[in-house]
Parts: structure tokens; C-alpha cells; sequence
């Protein structure tokens, strides 16, 4: 502190700044054109919004938010949360949201999943292998999204059978072009228990995994991890669930008049979205992950021959966990692309939030700019979420120098 | 500076919105020189687009003969194809100065999207269509039918509407263009197909076997189709009015396309006012005097533009029903030119 005011002290001498007009200040003077900036910028969205709202006042159209708590009137096919004819319009924006995320959640770990297996294969020194990964990155790169949706509709569709022709398959599975149907589990009331002991073991799992990798970092000596996790994670539960009486039944789908009643319903247009997305995005996320591999230098890989590793455990132990570094990026932004692409579900009828809200919602309610302008702020609220969660994951796998 | 303000922020959309709230859209409309439409994207008798690209339809005719008044000349239209959806959107944003596609007239749309709704050109109803081999008599027996429709419309709460008050369960399926949701039909995914009566006629030619496909008795709701325009713009609601009116009375009156210019020398007042050779009714909605005897010289009376998209003439074969003349027992009926 006292180093801090020392100068001051000093009195009159030449360490004293020279009284300058705040114009002549570089600094104050960059925060005056802030400053300005900033009143310009205000003015500017102020201006929009005012001028928004006055010519829609002008040309009688309704403005604000108090149609999200009017009746909706529409139904909705696919719904993971309570919806009715006479739920509102917020309910419908909840009930599209889910359904969002829900093809954009599944989609990100499939297409991870397919993409991975893509980009390796394309290394591949088999030659059938390498090639045919090469052609299904090149064909599906480079159509069109919308066109690939609409094929995977009219593909699943086609090759289903009507309801009457319905595919039984054993314990209560049946296949048509409705979708396919399962059994609906019925949880009962103690079924709380079992929840609860799966969850526990899920913990002891992987508490008793730390503890064995750090007793082998320390002692060499491996424990029998996988052994005490399969207790911990089925035995346990299972006998509980023996224990509370077995608290689980199954709704299982019966066929009706036209459709198959009852049970869970998977459906077609879910399934072609996801199909479609998965696909497209496992493509780029290939090609990610081919970059990323051969970003590491052959070397690495030499070096982990000449100490004795088998391909396997140097493409796992070696080359990988480096590729990850030049992946991670890029790969965060091609699933934000998946769950932004997720909004062409509205070609095929699958009811996600743009169908519903930004379809259905606006055109009944006529409120354009507010339906538009939570639309954004959903995606972006979702990409953003999405972005902060791979940051957090990379910052983790990036480079440690010492 | 407001202006340019605003240009730079908000985009061409509130841009257009306030240009258009007031000015007067019959002079934008003029010194454009093309009339733009609201049409469906392909709705066989309503709006529908051929190979050649030229638009016939019964909505489409209203905007020739919207375009006849005002350019003495039914080409000069500019159709824009709209889904559902999109339509007021459009309008409103000053995409298109009228709106004919086959849009139902509703208290909502008339006081909330800033719209003004005009004269009905067909009076219609929402039916339902599903297969010959389901054996179905009644759409009270649709328990449990999973149905496509077309999100965006009047259809869609309809159904909901139908359903709900019946007690029967259902399952839907919305799409966003009118031919992804007949595709989806074709192709099994539903048992059942609604839209308007007309519609379902006209959409039941796309399939690939229309004559397994019947279309049941219920009509469940009034489907008022009509033209639509921006809310505040009187005079140009006055010409879109009486276009419709024009056409109405010229078959009243048996003026035809064929005969109009015999019935020029006609004596009976009525026609002469209609016709403009007596009284200044066009310069009253900013048109000149013979904008009545344009519209059915280049387009037609009402009955002519009907036969030939819709009725008997046409290849959906549509009765007139309550869309023939009052005089006819039906509801078209328009006020008198005087």
C-alpha cells in the first residue's frame, strides 16, 4: 500500500503527472467514447423497439406477452409433458422445447458416437474400410440436410407396414408406419427404493474406482474394479427390488380399431429427424476427428511401438486423448449445428419448437416479433449452454505444461 | 433520422410495416405497376400454378380481376405463393397488398392481425377423408385415428375442436405445406385426411388411387374464404370489396365475358351503373367509370370464374350449393351498385 502512495509523497519533483484537460487524456478520453458508444448503442435498440411497438399499435396488430397465457386450441402428436386441446400457449412452447431438446440430446451422443467410428474408419489401412467411410462422408457432406430429412421420412414410411400388417415382436413390441410401440414400465409406489440403491451404488461405483487407480498409482497392485462395480450397480438393486415385491408392471400396446393402443409410442417423425441429424452431423463430426488424429504427430505413435504397446491400447492410451485437443472444438461446434438443424424438423411433421411455437403459435396469434424473438433466445440460450459445457470439458483435456 | 434509424436496427420487415400502415396502397400498387397476391402453393381450383407457370384458380381470378380494375389488364399480378403459416405474416409485413388464398374469415384474425376481411368468394366447410377399405360411415367412428393436417390453420383447431367436444380420442399430425400433408396420408401415415371440403376434393386428385379415398358427410365447421388486406387502408378495401361485388351482380344480371360489350348498350339501369355508362361509381373508389365492364371482360362474372376452377366445367366438379346466387337459394349476394 505505502509503495502504492509513495510517489505521491514525493511532493512537487518530476514523478508528478503534468495537469492535463480530460480530452487530452488518452485514457479518459477512451472512456468518453465508450461511454457514447454505449448511449448510441441504448438509443439504437430503444429506437427499434419503439418504433416496433408504434407501428404495430398503429396497424391494430396485438402486441406483448399476454398470449401466453390464452387457451391454444391445437393438439399436439408428440408430447413428454401433460398437454391438452385447453392447455396454452406457454404449455405448447414447453411442450415443443422438450421435444427439442430431446432429438438434439439423443442426436449429439449418437452422431458422437458414429462419428467416431466414421473417422477412425477412414484411417483405416483396409482398403474397403477406408473407402467406404471415405464415400459415406463425401455423399452425405455434401447434400443437402433438408433433402436427406425428407428422403428418411419417405424411407421409414415406405418400408413400415400399415397398422393392420403391424410387425409383433416378442414381449409387446409392435412395428408400423404409426412408429413402434412398447411396453409403458408402471412404476410402483416403492419402486422409489430401488432408484435410490441404483443411485447409491452408482456413487460407491465410482468412489471405489478412484480409491483402486490411486492404490495402483501408488502400490502397482489393479483391485477387482469391475467385479465390485457389477454388485454394487445390479446386485444390490436387484435384490431390493425382489425385496420391496417386485414394484413394476408393464402397460403393453394392444391393437384398436386403427391404432395400436396403449404402451410407449416412438414416432416415425422422430425417428426420421433423428436419423436424418445423426447421419448429417456423424459426417462432420468424421472428418473432425480424422483431423484431429492425424494432427498428432506420427512420431507419438512410433515412440509407443518402440515401448512394446499394441496398436490398440497406443490409438487409446496415446494418440487419442492428444486428438482430443484439436477436436474438442470443432466437434462443440457441430453439435450446436445438430441442435440448430433440429429445426428443419418442421418438414417432416415432428413437433419441435419451431413447429409448434414459431408454426402453429405465431400464425394464430399473429405476434410475430415476440414469438420470434423467444424462439431465439431459446437456441441461444441452448447453444450457449451447450458451448459452456464443452469449454468446461476442453479446459479439462487441454494441454497441461508443467 | 427516425427513419434511418430504424432501417439500420430493426430490418426491412417493420420497415415495410410502417410504410405501408400509411400510405395508401393503391398508389404503391399503381406505381409498381403489378398487383401482388397472396396465393396458396398449389391448391387445384383455389390457386394452383401450371407447368408454363401460369396461376388459374378461383382466388387467383379475384386478383385478375383486381388487377383488370385498376391496369385495364388481368396479367399484370405478381402471385406469391404462400404456406399457411406464412400468409399474414406476409401481409402484414407488406410482402403482398392482397391476401386470396383460400383463408377462413375469423373474429380473431379480422380484430388481432391488424387484417380487414372482406367479401366471401367461397363459402366452405371442414370434412374429413379416409380410406374405402376402413369401412367408415361416420366421422363419429374416428375414435382413435391418427389424422395429418396442416398446421396454421383454422383446420387444425377445428379438429381439436371436434374431437374434444365428441369424447374421441385422437392422434395428430401437423405439417407445414398442404403437400407433405397429402404425401404423409398417401403413404399410410394417417387414417384420416382434413382440410376444407373444396380441399379435400381438390387434394384427393394428387393421390395415387383417388377413387379408394371417400370423403365423409360431417362438414364440423363454417369456413368463410375470403381476401384479405392491411387494416386502415378503407380505399383499397373499397376496390378489393367491389371487385368481388362486381363479379357477383354481372351474374345477376347475366352480363357475361361473352357479352359484355352487347350489354354496354343495354338500357337497364342496373347494368348501365355497372357497366359505367351511367353514374361515376369508379371515380368514387379511385378507378375510372368502366372498372366493372375490365373485370368481366378480362376475368368474368362470378359463375364463370366458378365453373371453370371449381364447378361444373372444371375437373373437381364442386356443386354451386350455398355458393350459388341468393336468388338461387344461395348465399352469394351483393349489395347495389348505386
Amino acid at each position: 500500500m505505502s509503495s502504492v502512495d509513495a510517489p505521491k509523497l514525493g511532493g512537487t519533483g518530476g514523478d508528478e503527472k503534468p495537469h492535463v484537460a480530460f480530452w487530452n487524456d488518452p485514457e479518459k478520453r477512451g472512456y468518453l467514447f465508450q461511454a457514447l458508444l454505449f448511449v448510441f448503442v441504448f438509443f439504437l435498440v430503444y429506437q427499434a423497439a419503439d418504433n416496433a411497438i408504434t407501428n404495430l399499435t398503429k396497424q391494430k396488430i396485438a402486441t406483448g406477452f399476454g398470449f401466453w397465457n390464452n387457451t391454444a386450441g391445437f393438439d399436439i402428436g408428440q408430447r413428454l409433458i401433460p398437454y391438452e386441446t385447453t392447455s396454452s400457449y406457454g404449455r405448447a412452447f414447453w411442450v415443443g422445447l422438450v421435444n427439442t431438446l430431446l432429438v438434439a440430446g439423443i442426436g449429439i451422443v449418437l452422431a458422437t458416437m458414429l462419428g467416431f467410428i466414421i473417422g477412425v474408419a477412414r484411417l483405416s489401412k483396409n482398403f474397403l474400410v477406408n473407402k467406404l467411410a471415405a464415400l459415406y462422408v463425401e455423399v452425405i457432406r455434401n447434400t443437402p440436410l433438408l433433402l436427406q430429412l425428407l428422403f428418411w421420412y419417405n424411407a421409414v414410411l415406405k418400408a413400415l407396414p400399415e397398422v393392420r400388417d403391424s410387425v409383433a415382436m416378442p414381449g409387446g413390441f409392435f412395428l408400423n408406419n404409426r412408429g413402434l410401440f412398447m411396453p409403458e414400465p408402471v412404476f410402483g409406489a416403492s419402486f422409489s427404493w430401488v432408484t435410490w440403491a441404483l443411485a447409491a451404488g452408482l456413487m460407491g461405483y465410482f468412489a471405489y474406482g478412484r480409491w483402486a487407480k490411486k492404490k495402483q498409482e501408488r502400490t502397482g497392485q489393479q483391485s477387482p474394479v469391475l467385479l465390485v462395480g457389477l454388485g454394487l450397480v445390479i446386485v444390490v438393486p436387484l435384490l431390493i427390488f425382489f425385496a420391496a415385491g417386485q414394484p413394476l408392471s408393464f402397460n403393453i400396446p394392444d391393437l384398436g380399431r386403427f391404432n395400436i393402443r396403449g404402451g410407449v409410442q416412438v414416432y416415425p417423425e422422430f425417428v426420421a429427424l433423428l436419423l436424418g441429424l445423426v447421419i448429417y452431423t456423424a459426417a462432420f463430426i468424421a472428418e473432425v476427428v480424422r483431423a484431429g488424429i492425424q494432427a498428432v504427430s506420427k512420431g507419438q505413435t512410433e515412440a509407443a511401438y518402440a515401448l512394446g504397446l499394441r496398436p490398440g491400447p497406443t490409438l487409446d492410451l496415446v494418440v487419442i486423448p492428444q486428438a482430443m485437443r484439436v477436436i474438442i472444438p470443432p466437434l462443440t461446434s457441430q453439435y450446436l449445428n445438430l441442435t440448430k438443424n433440429s429445426s428443419l424438423a418442421v418438414a417432416v411433421g415432428y413437433p419441435d419448437l419451431v413447429q409448434v411455437f414459431m408454426g402453429t403459435v405465431l400464425n394464430q396469434t399473429g405476434q410475430a416479433v415476440e414469438v420470434i424473438a423467444i424462439t431465439m433466445a431459446v437456441y441461444l440460450t441452448i447453444s450457449l449452454f451447450t458451448s459452456l459445457v464443452m469449454n468446461w470439458y476442453n479446459s479439462r483435456k487441454a494441454l497441461v505444461e508443467r | 433520422m427516425k427513419k434511418v434509424l430504424m432501417s439500420v436496427a430493426v430490418g426491412a420487415a417493420f420497415v415495410m410495416a410502417a410504410g405501408s400502415a400509411s400510405a395508401q396502397t393503391l398508389n404503391q400498387v399503381k406505381s409498381r405497376g403489378v398487383l401482388q397476391c397472396g396465393s396458396n402453393t398449389g391448391l387445384a381450383g383455389f390457386g394452383q400454378p401450371d407447368a408454363q407457370g401460369n396461376w388459374t384458380g378461383l382466388d387467383v381470378d379475384y386478383c385478375r380481376a383486381v388487377a383488370a380494375a385498376i391496369f385495364n389488364d388481368a396479367s399484370k399480378v405478381k402471385f406469391v405463393p404462400l404456406s399457411a403459416k406464412d400468409r399474414f405474416t406476409a401481409l402484414q409485413s407488406g410482402e403482398v397488398d392482397i391476401l386470396v388464398r383460400n383463408t377462413t374469415w375469423t373474429m380473431s384474425r379480422d380484430t388481432q392481425l391488424g387484417l380487414e376481411f372482406g367479401p366471401v368468394n367461397y363459402y366452405d366447410g371442414q370434412g374429413f377423408m379416409v380410406r374405402k377399405k376402413l369401412k367408415i360411415a361416420s366421422a363419429m367412428e374416428l375414435s382413435g385415428a391418427s389424422v395429418c393436417t396442416q398446421q396454421g390453420t383454422t383446420t387444425e383447431l377445428n379438429l381439436a375442436d371436434f374431437f374434444r367436444a365428441n369424447k374421441l380420442k385422437y392422434e395428430v399430425v401437423a405439417f407445414a405445406s398442404s403437400d407433405e400433408t397429402i404425401k404423409a396420408y398417401d403413404a399410410g401415415r394417417c387414417d384420416v385426411f382434413t382440410t376444407d371440403a373444396s380441399g379435400l376434393y381438390a387434394e384427393r386428385l394428387k393421390l395415387t388411387a383417388p377413387d379408394d379415398h371417400i370423403v365423409l358427410p360431417e362438414i364440423i365447421s363454417k369456413e368463410p374464404l375470403g381476401a384479405a388486406w392491411r387494416h386502415g387502408d378503407n380505399q383499397w378495401g373499397d376496390i378489393v370489396k367491389w371487385t368481388h361485388y362486381a363479379m357477383v351482380t354481372a351474374e345477376e344480371l347475366g352480363v357475361t365475358k361473352a357479352n359484355v360489350d352487347e350489354m354496354l348498350k343495354s338500357t337497364n339501369p342496373d347494368v348501365k351503373r355497372l357497366l359505367g355508362t351511367e353514374g361515376k361509381f369508379g371515380e368514387a373508389i379511385g378507378l375510372t367509370n368502366d372498372w366493372a365492364y375490365r373485370i368481366i371482360k378480362l376475368v368474368g362474372n362470378y359463375g364463370e370464374s366458378f365453373d371453370r376452377n371449381v364447378g361444373a366445367g372444371s375437373r373437381l366438379k364442386i356443386a354451386r350449393g350455398v355458393n350459388a346466387l341468393w336468388s338461387k337459394g344461395g348465399l352469394q349476394y351483393a349489395p347495389p351498385i348505386r
